[in-house]
């Protein structure tokens, strides 16, 4: 019975389920380091999902559809930066409206625009001569679509930008010490724009990786919950591109594994099945958010003295 | 030395003119001229001098960038200067070193070095070149600084280098110091004089913000006194006197020293015995303290800000738990009691945050007075109803006894001053007669008026017979009022001694840790 479990496809759909997450995830680290915690996530993702979906339909062009989701993602992005950063809003509460504008808004459009429940022509997976074709190996590695793949690569990019370069360590700084950067001449709330816009953008590719890639659907919902659990991925990685890496794939093998018990014909509970995820990000969070590596100034806005 | 760091002063002069600053309610700085000029390639060290409050940071503030001033010019060299940010004053060669360290504590030296500069390659840190700077920085000016260390992982001191370091690798001409010795020993001021006049040879302008007369006198070479936000003068500092200072800074006539009756102490009234207490951080925060203080005495304990000294006094005012060891107070043991308990023992306790635990901000002055003893005669009935009579009564008398300024009994206490905030504090603490007083850094952040004020109180408290703690980072007003003196380091006690043997270095030497 283990071997029904835990088979290659399982692991293949792993990698490929942790996509959106990976996407998510990454992108609010580079928020909440800068010290903005972007709850409204899963709002900006169904926005993304359903653009990308609704240009995919359209134009047929997984390419188009691609930008719309990076472009609607920006847009949403910029929106919860000029809501936290110029209003300096309650983070927590203004991310909670971000989420019901995207949830509400994509299930509007999509009932308007198209109505009933449709496939499109997402991205097609890329057989990679020779690696593909190797057993096991190939499966799970190399037999995946190109967002897959982005994902994993999106990793080391963001360490490298968060680690290695001027505007990683402005980010740092302003979301430990808003002050001292201003006083050193950072320009902390143009920061902050950019990592925020960022992270709309990435959750605007997270939604595209569902809707064009993963499921080549769209409905009312379609992410439940996805976004919510990226945001506490953020704090299960102690906010560092790798350990969020690390929780995706754990989250994502779950889900997995989920679906295989069930395909396989084992009777757990539905209700069991869909809770398992969220207990698990409880369990987690309890466990890892008292961490040092907490940006300090995370949800708190910044203002000048004068 | 090869001259290869871009330290070259590129100011020989600097004017502010006719500067204005408002806050919501206050005239933060009134039309107030300040120059800092060099001669014959020598810099100056220019020191403002005022009481808190007096608008010294708010100048100094506008003339880096970070508030906009509501009137006045600023000329640097003849030309005129606009500062909109930061940004606009680090590039004119003009830096700051705040009150409150700008540091950012999970990021290293080298990296907080790094942080708002342009990099040499482009879009990529160059931590390496960073490095290199600042060990040229470090061995020109003796300032000792690892570049891979965390800040966090830095005592105050060194943080403080760090930030020297930075500002003049920043190129800074003109540096501002805001009380920049504040967090320093004795000691530790000695050398870090040596590196501003060091500096000051090399031909820098220093601007040096004090309230401390003594490091004014001995540093600068002009000073210009605010008070109230307006300039009161500007003397050379060879016909300056701290008498003279200490007039200007106050505005009437003030007394530095104190009258002190021999000190005739009595029975032992608190008692700590092997006290253990952890830290905010959940570690040690004091290490078997062990001490006593008698009826009619004064023991002041000295350390360097973070050493235990905040600890302690919470541990003893039952605010933190203690974790082994016992503590006495009037023969009874209060060890881990509540507040309440203390207060029936006979304990008072102004605390060093007072505006946290000394007072409750949006409540008025008489609700304040009142805080401990609200349910009782005369300010209640049967334990549960007000009576407004009385409370206006006491706290109407209160302000008469101890001087407190205020509009009225009604006024939320967070308008007043900090001086006058302390001297509610104080009546209210005092009046209830207290064996034990617990004075955690009773004078922080208050005019001298009002220091003087509460000095001689606390005096008058002594010779009652109240057994006196005093917990403060002041060495001078630990020096002043204390009969024994305690030092503190690392949260364990490392020195004792009777006032008349204190000898400033070795206490120096002693809040540094050394044995
Ligand atoms: N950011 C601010 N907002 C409002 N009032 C302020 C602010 N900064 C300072 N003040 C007020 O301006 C006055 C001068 O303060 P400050 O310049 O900090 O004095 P000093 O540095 O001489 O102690 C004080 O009355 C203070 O309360
Ligand atoms: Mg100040």
């Amino acid at each position: 019975m283990i071997e029904e479990i835990f088979t290659a496809s399982v692991f293949a759909s792993t990698l490929r389920l942790a996509t959106p997450y990976i996407f998510a995830a990454v992108g609010e680290t580079f928020s909440q380091k800068s010290g903005v915690l972007n709850l409204g996530l899963e709002g900006v993702m169904l926005m993304g999902a359903f653009a990308a979906f609704y240009a995919v339909h359209a134009t047929g062009s997984v390419i188009i559809g691609l930008l719309a989701a990076l472009i609607v993602g920006a847009l949403m992005g910029l929106a919860t930066a000029f809501v936290s950063v110029t209003l300096q809003a309650e983070q927590g509460i203004s991310g909670i409206g971000i989420y019901l504008f995207g949830l509400g808004m994509s299930e509007l459009l999509f009932v308007r625009l198209i109505g009933t429940p449709v496939s499109v022509e997402g991205f097609s997976r890329i057989y990679i001569p020779v690696l593909s074709d190797i057993p096991v190996i190939g499966e799970i590695f190399f037999n995946h679509n190109l967002l897959v793949y982005a994902a994993f690569l999106l990793v080391p990019a963001a360490a490298f930008v968060l680690n290695r370069t001027t505007f990683g360590l402005m980010i740092r700084a302003v979301g430990q010490n808003p002050e001292a950067a201003d006083a050193m001449g950072v320009n902390v709330a143009r920061v902050r724009y950019m990592t925020v816009t960022i992270a709309g953008t990435l959750a605007g590719l997270a939604g595209a990786s569902l809707s064009i890639a993963l499921l080549n659907v769209f409905q009312q919902n379609l992410t439940s919950g996805l976004g919510f659990i990226a945001v506490a991925l953020v704090y299960f990685g102690r906010w560092t591109p790798l350990g969020v890496l690390l929780g995706s794939l754990l989250f994502s093998f779950v889900n997995a594994l989920q679906l295989q018990i069930g395909s396989i014909g084992i009777e757990i509970p539905s209700e069991f099945a869909v809770m398992a995820p969220y207990v698990i990000t409880i369990i987690a969070l309890v466990f890892a958010s008292k961490r040092a590596e907490k940006p300090t100034a995370l949800t708190k806005p910044f203002r000048r003295g004068d | 030395m090869p001259d290869t760091l871009p330290t070259q002063p590129r100011i020989s002069q600097l004017h502010m003119r006719g500067m204005m600053k408002r806050f919501p309610g206050v005239l933060a700085v009134n039309n107030v001229d300040f120059s800092v000029e060099a001669s014959n390639g020598r810099g100056e060290i220019h020191a403002l001098l005022g009481e808190n409050g007096a608008g010294k940071s708010t100048l100094m503030k506008i003339l880096y960038g970070l508030y906009r001033a509501d009137g006045g010019t600023i000329h640097v060299d003849n030309t005129p200067l606009t500062l909109r940010s930061p940004q606009d004053a680090i590039g004119r060669g003009i830096g700051m070193i705040h009150q409150h360290f700008m540091l950012v504590p999970s990021l290293t030296v080298a990296e907080n070095i790094a942080l708002g500069m342009k990099s040499t390659r482009g879009a990529l840190l160059d931590l390496d070149r960073v490095r290199a700077r600042v060990a040229e920085l470090s061995e020109r000016y003796h300032l000792k600084v690892d570049p891979d260390v965390p800040i966090w992982q830095l005592a105050v001191g060194e943080q403080q280098r760090v930030e020297i370091v930075r500002a003049l690798y920043k190129g800074a001409a003109l540096l501002i110091l805001d009380e920049p010795t504040a967090v320093l020993t004795p000691g530790e001021v000695d050398d870090f004089f040596r590196v501003l006049r060091q500096m000051r040879d090399d031909g820098h302008l220093l601007v040096f913000i004090s309230h401390k007369l003594h490091e004014v006198l001995a540093i600068s070479d002009r000073i210009t006194v605010l008070r109230d936000g307006q300039r009161v003068d500007t003397i050379p500092t060879s016909t300056a006197s701290k008498l003279m200072l200490a007039q200007m800074m106050v505005g009437r006539p003030v007394v530095l020293e104190y009258d002190r009756k021999p000190c005739a102490p009595g029975d032992v009234k608190l008692m700590l015995d092997n006290v253990n207490a952890l830290n905010d951080r959940g570690a040690a925060g004091l290490r078997d303290v062990t001490l006593f203080v008698r009826a009619g005495e004064i023991v002041g304990v000295a350390g360097v800000s973070g050493n235990g000294q905040h600890e302690l006094a919470q541990t003893i005012a039952g605010l933190r738990p203690c974790t082994s060891g016992r503590i006495r107070a009037n023969g009874q043991n209060i060890t881990n009691k509540s507040p309440r308990v203390l207060h029936r023992c006979g304990m008072a306790y102004i605390p060093e945050e007072r505006m946290i635990d000394g007072v409750i901000k949006d409540f008025s002055v008489a609700e304040n007075f009142i805080l401990h003893d609200h349910a009782r005669p005369p300010y209640a009935r049967g334990g549960l109803f007000m009576r407004f009579r009385g409370i206006r009564t006491a706290s109407q008398q209160a302000i008469r006894d101890y001087e407190i300024k205020t509009p009225g009994t009604e006024t939320p206490i967070k308008s007043l001053s900090g001086g006058n905030i302390q001297k509610l504090i104080l009546a209210r603490e005092l009046g209830r007669k207290p064996q034990v007083l617990i004075a955690a850094q009773p004078t922080r952040g208050v005019d001298i008026g009002a220091t003087e004020y509460i000095h001689q109180r606390l005096l008058e408290e002594r010779s009652k017979g109240t057994a006196i703690l005093l917990i403060s980072e002041d060495l001078d007003e630990i020096l002043a009022l204390s009969d024994r003196v305690i030092v503190m380091y690392e949260g364990r006690i490392i020195g004792e001694m009777p006032r008349e043997d204190v000898d400033i270095r070795q206490l120096g030497a002693l809040m540094a840790g050394a044995q």
